[in-house]
């Protein structure tokens, strides 16, 4: 068991350096950093001296290297940009992005399932029935759509919320700040959060529906109705428990894309999280800034998936002995 | 009871009449100011973000015009031409209380010539700075320089004594890495102090109480609150929401609906950019055309015929959505040497179009590359396309290549393009500007963006000379002389000047400045 956690691992950091090797080949293809830096007055030979000064006439593998060494060692070079350590913008941009993640993971999953289950038991009814069809709203408009047609409803109609920005932040210790003890605050994380977990919210909504409907129609339900149980007591502590394996291995997964995906929302709302940045990078061919931050979603997945992994060993036994056996070999 | 409400109110209302007065300014724009360090980066949000906190010896004020700053007069020397003298203001204070005096002044602009410094291209002219007395200093030059009060519009003054003792004398260096700490903390002369600033997020900046200005400004803006919004209509939204109250660059297609607000105006006028087309018809063949052994750019009448077939007036209207000011040459209306005869459009002409086409033996048309930007300059892409259904009437099939500004600026700066859109800006405001980058034959330090091939031996003598003409009747008589060159040559195919579209809150009475450089030290308010 010891030997195929272990292996895992092994696979997980050969996983990163893939890639963190593909990334550094596409960033060629991304522009040159250089052009972008100096203004319009540069002459050739300052282009020149700054390309080598930032070491960009190397070969890809040489600064791969240097990339991956000093990575090693937690630096993660300079932003071409600001001119700011990488690793010290990535720590200052995460508060903000895992609170908005956080915050739109748990309204994905409340009313993720509680939709869920409303539709599953009561399932001709006119509620559920206008569930679903929005439903299919929230999985099929693209996340930005979402996002400026909330906008133009709350803040440039209604006026009720801010448009954009994370406001009303309080620093807590020295490295994490956090927008939700005030409430213009929490104003302002509201429809950020809506946008990003909609997509969620509906997948969580129809998994809870589907595993319902299906283990409703099991005989243990019917036996329990049968003996009288109260109803609520069925759904709830019998149905509903059955249905959650499934849906909280997805609410996991789906927490590492909400943390990498929230690009658009981020953008859309200038929400200062690690998305806004990346496109920032993006823009200004920040190469550090852009190979720090892949690495740091893919050590996300890959640190998600590991886990998943190991729980399975722990939760499955079919799996925990084919592991021992395969060790035995 | 009743007497204590009634005085309450009335003291409350004296309050808030009085908080009336007291404005706060939110700003949004795109892109945030790279750093507050004022010699690490040249670019143009970082300058007029500076400009509210720090103060170069003169600028442009909000039409464009050089206005003392920092220096009050400012004059060669009447025994020798490569000497500039800088009379200084006097008691100006930094926001930390320090003198500003005559050794900040060399201090500052030898900190701007380091090598870390972006803006050291603005000073390469400068020799030495010399300290006369503690209110005038001395700048010499390599040879005489008529335009080194141009160049210091954008080289900002810093207290000696505040930035030695920050250890941040070298100027910022992305390359090596630290931020330093002039690159987040800010002590200028300007009318408005630091606050707060977290990049990308917002910075805070209120009125300068000892500011030397008073009097001399309107100074009724007492707290800048800028933040960046990158998608546009998000920006739109947080204006048309009342969240912010003056936006630089609202997308062309919203402008209508800001303007149709209650509490919004637009004020619109002609930006220093212009954008033109390049041709490369120095190569004796192109590589991305279908003509064998020859190269169609090269024959006169070929370039004549796309300069009448591009419809600039259509652009204008459906590209552009009128938002833009059609020119038939590649300078801005500001930029010393531009003339309404200069600026006329060509007219556009199909059939005389075709007729040159066959004249010059491309009846038949042949097929070219175009490589555009899109991400760089208002509506590049869709400009280009346009472009490229005109010049097909005409037989020459353009493929378009479009790509985000990272990747089209190389091309042309490794010239490895052959037919592409640029756009260019007249800092100096004077047009031997456009000469040197864009004329000159691209040799050594000149022509550094020249792709076009174009090489002009008594073109090039006559740029050079503008550089040391101190007799401005000659030396004017000069840059017209080169631009009736360049023009019967068709060296570049102009499109237009784009145009600047301030929003704003109603009440806001503030003009466009020509480099898209608000001062907020000259808005006021209607009462």
């Amino acid at each position: 068991m010891l030997s195929m956690i272990i292996r895992r691992i092994g696979q997980s950091i050969l996983v990163l350096l893939i890639v963190a090797l593909v990334a550094f080949s596409m960033f060629r293809f991304v522009g040159d950093p250089v052009s972008v830096m100096l203004g319009q007055e540069a002459t050739e030979t300052d282009r020149e001296m700054l390309r080598e000064r930032l070491g960009l006439n190397n070969s890809l593998l040489v600064q791969y290297g240097r990339f991956v060494g000093r990575a090693l060692e937690g630096d993660f070079g300079v932003s071409y940009r600001t001119g700011e350590s990488v690793a010290a913008m990535i720590a200052d941009r995460a508060p903000a992005t895992i609170e908005l993640a956080l915050f739109s993971g748990i309204l994905a999953t409340i009313f993720g399932i509680t939709f869920g289950v409303i539709t599953a038991i009561n399932r001709k009814g006119f509620f559920s029935q206008f569930i679903m069809t929005t439903s299919l709203i929230g999985v099929s408009l693209p996340t930005f759509l979402i996002g400026v047609l909330l906008i133009w409803l709350f803040s440039v109609e209604l006026g009720w919320l801010p448009s954009f920005g994370r406001s009303g932040v309080t620093q807590l210790g020295s490295w994490w700040h956090t927008s939700i003890l005030t409430l213009e605050g929490i104003k302002s994380l509201i429809l950020p959060a809506i946008t990003l977990g909609l997509y969620q919210m509906t997948l969580i909504m129809r998994l809870v529906r589907a595993e319902m409907l299906e283990v409703l129609g099991q005989d243990y339900i019917r036996f329990a109705r049968a003996r009288g149980l109260p109803l609520r007591s069925i759904y709830f502590d019998h149905a509903l428990k059955n249905t959650l394996v499934p849906v909280i291995t997805i609410i996991g997964l789906q927490f590492g894309s909400i943390i990498a995906f929230s690009i658009i929302t981020e953008s859309v709302f200038q929400w200062p999280g690690l998305g806004l940045m990346f496109i920032n990078a993006i823009y200004h061919v920040d190469i550090p800034v852009m190979s720090a931050y892949l690495v740091m979603v893919s050590i996300i997945f890959v640190a998600i998936n590991l886990i998943v992994d190991i729980l399975y060993l722990f939760i499955d036994p079919r799996i925990r002995d084919a592991a021992n056996a395969g060790a035995s070999e | 009871m009743k007497t204590r409400t009634v005085l309450t109110a009335a003291i409350l209302a004296a309050s808030l009449t009085s908080v009336g007065q007291a404005q706060t300014l939110r700003w949004a724009y795109s892109g945030d100011s790279l750093t507050l360090d004022p010699h690490a980066q040249n670019e143009g949000q970082t300058h007029t973000v500076a400009h509210q906190m720090y103060e170069p010896l003169l600028h442009r004020d909000m039409e464009g015009k050089i206005t003392p700053a920092l220096a009050t007069s400012w004059a060669p020397l009447a025994d020798n031409a490569n000497v500039w003298r800088f009379n200084l203001r006097k008691d100006v204070k930094f926001h930390g209380g320090q003198d500003f005096t005559a050794d900040d002044v060399v201090f500052s602009l030898n900190r701007a010539k380091m090598d870390t410094a972006d803006v050291k291209g603005l000073l390469t002219s400068i020799k030495e700075v010399r300290k006369v007395d503690d209110h005038t200093v001395d700048i010499e030059t390599n040879g005489p320089n008529p335009l080194l009060a141009n160049n210091l519009t954008n080289l900002f003054m810093m207290d000696e004594g505040w930035t030695k003792e920050n250890k941040s004398e070298v100027p910022q260096d992305f390359a090596n890495g630290e931020t330093t700490f002039a690159s987040a903390n800010a002590n200028g002369t300007g009318a408005f102090m630091l606050v707060s600033r977290k990049p990308d997020e917002k910075t805070v900046m209120k009125a300068n109480p000892n500011y030397w200005g008073k009097g001399t400004f309107p100074l009724e803006v007492t707290e800048i609150v800028f933040t960046p919004i990158q998608s546009a209509a998000t920006r739109v939204a947080a204006l048309l929401s009342g969240e912010v109250d003056f936006v630089q660059d609202a997308p062309v297609q919203d402008l209508g609906r800001v303007a149709e607000q209650d509490k919004l105006k637009v004020v619109t006028a002609p930006q220093n950019r212009v954008i033109f087309l390049g041709m490369q018809q120095g190569k004796a063949d192109l590589e991305t055309d279908s003509v064998e052994g020859k190269n169609p750019f090269a024959e006169k009448k070929v370039r004549e015929a796309m300069n009448i077939a591009i419809n600039r007036a259509a652009i204008k209207k459906v590209v552009m959505r009128d938002q833009s000011s059609p020119t038939g040459v590649i300078m801005p209306p500001f930029v010393n040497g531009w003339t309404e005869a200069l600026d006329v459009v060509p007219e556009t002409d199909v059939d005389k179009a075709k007729k040159l086409m066959a004249e010059a033996g491309y009846g038949d048309g042949f097929s070219i590359t175009l490589n555009c930007p899109n991400d760089r300059y208002i509506n590049d892409e869709a400009i280009c396309q346009a472009a490229v259904g005109m010049l097909g009437k005409i037989g020459i099939k353009v493929n378009l290549d479009a790509k985000p500004k990272a990747q089209h600026f190389p091309l042309i700066q490794n010239r490895t393009t052959e037919f592409y859109m640029l756009g260019w800006g007249v800092p100096t405001f004077d047009s031997h500007y456009v000469f040197n980058y864009l004329a000159h034959t691209d040799a050594d330090e000149r022509g550094s963006w020249n792709n076009t091939g174009y090489s002009n031996a008594d073109v090039d003598k006559m740029i050079v000379s503008l550089e040391s003409e101190v007799n401005l009747d000659t030396r004017n008589a000069t840059i017209a002389k080169i631009w009736e060159q360049v023009q019967s040559d068709i060296l570049y195919i102009p499109i237009h000047n784009q145009v600047l579209n301030w929003s704003m809150r109603k009440d806001i009475n503030f003009g466009v400045q020509p480099e898209d450089q608000p001062h907020f030290k000259y808005m006021s308010f209607a009462k």
